[in-house]
């Protein structure tokens, strides 16, 4: 408690002097704040969220806009990403893909979206809740997620330890799969953080995360390698 | 000259010359600018953004108390345990004593500057823990045995050649010089420290007031493990990274990746808001934070330099920095090198001990210009030179400014002078950076610009006299055409296009005289 104190105790007497905002340098007198500037007017009539969008990067409207903007930030990220007409879509789909891989253990969890889909593959199926053993998922060849959002603009998977079978059904196995409904597309980041806090401002699930391609690494030479330490692999089906 | 003065010129004058060096940085971070400028121009007003960023960043580091407090309010009640450290010496023994007390031997790290900072693997492997970085760049400079070069790309400065031989020696694993295969080594290897580790540390890029959480971006995936399997979770985090709002990673998470990456958006951004919650399938059984002061209040304190506090460490400033280029990361000798670092580091360790990081620096604004969150970056390199100076004045330097003025305020002494220069630079070339050269310390390394035979304002005044006495002489006949043999035609119709241009510049020629 004491270093508490004293910490905050330094940060309040530090803060009796104002400071020189960035951009104002080196005009004194140190203490006049410099004119408001659009975003922070934005700010104190509290619609920050809503001003964001028109700096970031534009997105079309409408689901076969954002379905196409997904599958072009997909293209360059090597996300595999596929629209369907039919829920049974997903299945001939994946049982291609566990032909091909030669999957021999599913993992997943208890979804409206996941449970059938990771039964119809006919394989035996590690479930994710109520625990399991880090070792037995490690020998998974796929991990099937549902996921909360996804975002247009950025190509990016939204998953929380509530929606997508904890934390590391999404990351551990090589191959993750994300099934999603339509209307789980959304535009921009500032959309899915308005959506996110709708959905959870009573009770955060404590990891949320933005999955934005396949895990990667440029750490060598700056050479792009995929799946570095979690999914060489990302397959996102929405139908 | 300070120790780390005289490191710092010696480590840079072997780098400066390594062309070896120089062409992998060139390489790297030219991939890296096209990137970076490719998602820059994505973005619909990337001013407004850094606009908008630095705005957030001000109102949050000037009111840092506040936000802290509902910070440590938000993540306490969701079952985190909060501690205070002031010093790096504190950190560590938090940290430390947390390890102790869950028994651990095994620890997995993600990537964290603080935890450089603060020396924190030195610590625990004294007190007898197995400490594995799982960032790939870090990973590497660990069996290295070194400090990372970058703040963002650690193994920058490595080919994969060295790559594989550091596996071979060390891992007794490398089949190629492949990046591909060397990663996959290196996943495998990781991959095993996971599942057996007991305890993971991670640093975080935000901590977020308004819902309590912590905010990690990374590419590689080795946080999210890291957060997921070990039993205990801690994260280490400077609390000058706090941002008011939940919805205010809307706007950094993507200039964070491309102004440090050049990407849209990191591969994994990461909230954590606490430890397993009552119906979540893992996670680790407690969460601890560590905030970490170590000098923050002290930068908070100066109000001309306080937004050196709103950094994202980002690494974009290191990038375009024709020091950092020239130099390389670990030359520094700074757990922050670079633009940033060279503002920072006085503040974190003392001035007078590093004024040579300010001082080691062209003012060219290249890192102000980048900067997502608009630190003025140079302006503040000039003002440590002007503090360390007036606190600690150079007798020689201030007589030879005395002398400077004197003679450039002395038009006879001055007017001596360049005539002297002019007969002096004719024998200049036989000692030409030798050591017997007066201007050595500019020679050994560049060339020097020769006096021009006539002074500008002598060939002003000659000039002028050229107008007046000759009328249409001088300057004006070249652009004449008609009047001189060697103009072509096309010239002559070009100037019969533009008549009023003559009487102008005739003007211009009378003012003159
Ligand atoms: S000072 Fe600015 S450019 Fe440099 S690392 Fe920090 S945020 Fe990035």
């Amino acid at each position: 408690m004491s270093e508490r104190n004293a910490i905050l105790g330094r940060i309040r007497e530090a803060l009796r002097v104002a400071a020189t905002r960035p951009g104002s340098h080196p005009t004194p007198p140190m203490s006049s704040a410099a004119a408001p500037t659009p975003a922070s007017r934005d700010r104190a009539a509290g619609k920050s969220t809503d001003g964001f969008a028109r700096w970031l990067p534009r997105v079309g409207a409408g689901f076969d806009e954002l379905a196409a903007a997904f599958a072009a930030a997909s293209k360059e990220l090597r996300t595999d990403f596929h629209v369907l007409e039919l829920e049974a879509g997903a299945d001939i789909l994946l049982g291609a893909l566990r032909d091909a891989q030669g999957w021999q253990r599913v993992a997943s969890h208890r979804d409206p979206l996941t449970t059938r889909v990771a039964e119809s593959l006919g394989l035996p199926v590690l479930w994710t809740e109520g625990g399991y053993d880090p070792l037995e998922l490690e020998r998974c060849d796929v991990g099937i997620t549902a996921c909360d959002l996804l975002v247009a603009q950025t190509g990016s998977v939204l998953v929380t330890s509530a929606s997508a079978g904890g934390r590391a059904l999404s990351v551990l196995p090589p191959h993750h799969v994300v099934l999603a409904r339509r209307e789980q597309l959304v535009s921009d980041l500032p959309e899915a953080f308005r959506r996110l806090q709708e959905k959870y401002r009573q009770r955060y699930p404590s990891m949320i995360s933005f999955i934005t391609g396949p895990s990667r690494t440029g750490d060598i030479e700056r050479i792009l390698v995929l799946g570095a330490h979690g999914p060489k692999q990302l397959t996102v089906l929405v139908w | 000259m300070t120790a780390p003065a005289t490191q710092f010129k010696a480590a840079a004058r072997t780098l400066a010359a390594d062309l070896r060096h120089r062409s992998l940085i060139q390489t790297a971070l030219g991939k890296y600018e096209v990137k970076r400028d490719e998602m820059k121009a994505r973005f619909q007003d990337w001013e407004g953004a850094r606009q908008a960023a630095a705005d957030i960043k001000f109102e949050a580091i000037n009111h840092l108390d506040r936000y802290l407090e509902q910070f440590v309010a938000r993540i306490e009640a969701r079952g985190t345990k909060v501690h205070w450290a002031s010093t790096a010496e504190e950190a560590r023994q938090i940290i430390v004593g947390i390890c102790r007390d869950r028994r651990a031997r095994r620890i997995v790290k993600s990537k964290a500057m603080t935890a450089e900072e603060i020396h924190l693997n030195h610590a625990l492997e004294q007190a007898g823990f197995k400490v594995v970085e799982s960032d790939l760049g870090e990973f590497i400079v660990q069996l290295r045995d070194e400090a990372p070069y970058h703040i963002v790309f650690p193994a920058m400065h490595l080919t994969r050649g060295e790559i594989k031989d550091l596996f071979e020696r060390k891992l007794g694993d490398a089949p190629s010089d492949n990046p591909e295969v060397l990663t996959m080594v290196a996943r495998r290897v990781l991959r095993q420290e996971y599942v057996a580790a007991d305890v993971g540390i991670t640093g975080a890029n935000f901590a977020v007031a308004e819902t309590g959480m912590i905010s990690v971006t990374e590419n590689e995936g080795n946080a999210r493990l890291t957060a997921a399997l070990p039993r205990t979770m801690i994260t280490l985090v400077g609390i000058e990274k706090i941002v008011p709002s939940l919805a205010d990673l809307a706007l950094f998470l993507p200039m964070l990746a491309t102004a440090g990456a050049g990407q849209l958006l990191s591969g994994y951004n990461t909230l954590y808001g606490g430890p397993r919650q009552p119906g979540e399938a893992d996670g680790p059984e407690e969460f601890h934070v560590v905030l970490l002061d170590n000098q923050r209040t002290a930068l908070l304190a100066d109000a001309e330099q306080r937004d050196a506090l709103h950094c994202i460490r980002c690494g974009a400033c290191l990038n375009v920095c024709p020091i950092f280029r020239n130099v390389g990361g670990q030359t520094y000798g700074t757990t922050y090198p670079g633009p940033i670092g060279s503002v920072i580091t006085p503040h974190l360790r003392g001035l007078q001990e590093w004024k040579h990081l300010p001082f080691a620096s062209s003012l060219c604004g290249a890192c102000s210009e980048v900067c997502p969150v608009k630190i003025d970056l140079h302006h503040h390199l000039l003002q440590h030179r002007r503090t360390a100076r007036a606190a600690k004045p150079v007798w020689w330097e201030k007589l030879a400014f005395r002398g400077f003025a004197l003679l450039v305020n002395t038009p006879w002494l001055w007017r001596l002078s360049l005539a002297l220069g002019r007969v002096g630079q004719k024998f200049h070339g036989l000692v030409k950076g030798t050591k017997l050269d007066p201007a050595y310390v500019w020679t050994q390394s560049r060339e020097a610009p020769a006096l021009a035979g006539q002074s500008f304002k002598a060939w002003w005044r000659e000039r002028g006299r050229g107008t007046t006495d000759h009328g249409s002489t001088g300057r004006r006949t070249k652009d004449q055409g008609p009047g001189t043999k060697n103009q072509g035609s096309r010239v002559t119709s070009h100037e019969s296009r533009i008549p009023e241009e003559r009487p102008r510049r005739s003007d211009d020629g009378r003012h003159g005289a």
